[in-house]
């Protein structure tokens, strides 16, 4: 009993919650995933570690499809715009998140960038920070997650990284035009691994250097299913 | 080191919570961290004890719970070993992962007046 007023002592109260963690960005996720079907974009997560090569398989993506598809980035490193400086001069539109000691990219951060630049394009490249944990978690709206994995990283680098794979719809493998200096490249056992963290492993072999395999990685982004314009909204995509 | 934000998270939900119900203090508060969750448990114990001095939280135990990784065909419904090739062995389908991933707020017990 309390000295002062007589009430009793403060009582404990379960509250029943059950809700995810990232409930918040879960909602602006939705947001921009509403914001791009209406803008019929689809928008593409690129993850992978630095030096993946993510940068020069969007340059060669810029080469390969001309001016046949409209494509526009948002690129996400701790700091400069290098990147983004990469992809305009390869004639992708592109806007720079420099997330200071972030990891990741959130939804709120590609909300902003949205608002900033808006998405009015056919495909909208989010390169990601490159890491190989954090950006896995994070929705961003996205309609498919594509990771890159370079040649040199080592085959075994999914099992190691399986939260990022697992999530993945596309494996990007980099840099094949380096395959010659190195014999010991197993490229079967890169294969295995996926299909024991991804349950439906899908791998196309690029070199943007090259171009090999590139095609064939446009064709992938081709056969996604582009959201249907709503009325109204064409004006939007000029 | 995501750890961070999502505890700074955790603590604004906490909060907003605990105000509604009119809440002196939060006694302790529960959260699932499956192994797949990308998030590490020892981080973001580690992370709590930096965050909640000064919030309503100040005192509040955390509890971490888990669950299992389980997958299972998504065809026939078998069980996958994790570890194993994700496709099922008797129909050749994908498997569908359906427990190990959570990260969840489960729980929060709050002071509250007993007699308003």
């Amino acid at each position: 009993m309390c000295d002062v007023c007589g009430c009793g002592d403060p009582k404990v109260v379960p509250v029943e919650v059950h809700e995810r963690l990232l409930s918040g960005n879960d909602r602006t996720a939705a947001h921009n995933r509403a914001h791009f079907h209406e803008h019929g974009v689809v928008a593409i997560n690129l993850m992978g570690s630095p030096g993946a090569g993510k940068t020069a398989i969007l340059e060669a993506t810029a080469r390969a499809c001309g001016a046949s598809r409209r494509l526009t980035a948002i690129t996400g490193d701790l700091e400069t715009e290098r990147d983004a400086v990469r992809l305009r001069a390869a004639g992708i539109p592109a806007a720079a998140i420099t997330t200071g000691s972030a990891c990741h990219l959130d939804a709120e951060m590609v909300h902003h960038a949205l608002h900033a630049d808006g998405a009015h394009a056919d495909y909208l490249f989010i390169e990601n920070v490159g890491n190989l944990v954090c950006p896995a978690i994070y929705d961003l709206g996205q309609a498919v997650n594509v990771v890159a994995l370079s040649v040199t990283e080592g085959e075994d680098k999914p099992l190691k990284y399986p939260i990022m794979f697992r999530r993945a719809d596309l494996v990007l493998l980099t840099k094949i035009d380096l395959l010659p200096a190195l014999p010991e490249f197993d490229r079967a056992a890169v294969e295995d691994a996926l299909a024991h963290v991804m349950p439906v492993p899908r791998m196309i072999a690029v070199s943007a250097r090259s171009g090999a395999g590139v095609g064939e990685w446009v064709e992938w982004i081709g056969r996604l299913e582009r959201p249907a314009l709503r009325s109204g909204t064409h004006h939007a995509m000029s | 080191m995501h750890e961070y934000s999502l505890v700074q998270a955790l603590l604004q939900r906490v909060e907003t919570e605990a105000r509604a119900r009119n809440a002196s203090a939060v006694h302790r508060i529960t959260v699932c961290i499956g192994p797949l969750a990308g998030v590490e448990r020892e981080l973001f114990a580690t992370a709590y004890q930096l965050c909640r001095p000064g919030t309503l939280c100040h005192d509040a135990e955390l509890a971490i719970t888990g669950e299992e990784i389980m997958w299972c065909c998504n065809a026939c419904g078998a069980t996958i070993p994790e570890g194993s090739v994700l496709t099922c062995p008797t129909c050749g389908w994908p498997a569908r992962l359906v427990g190990g991933d959570a990260l969840t707020l489960e729980r929060i017990e709050l002071e509250v007046p007993h007699d308003v």
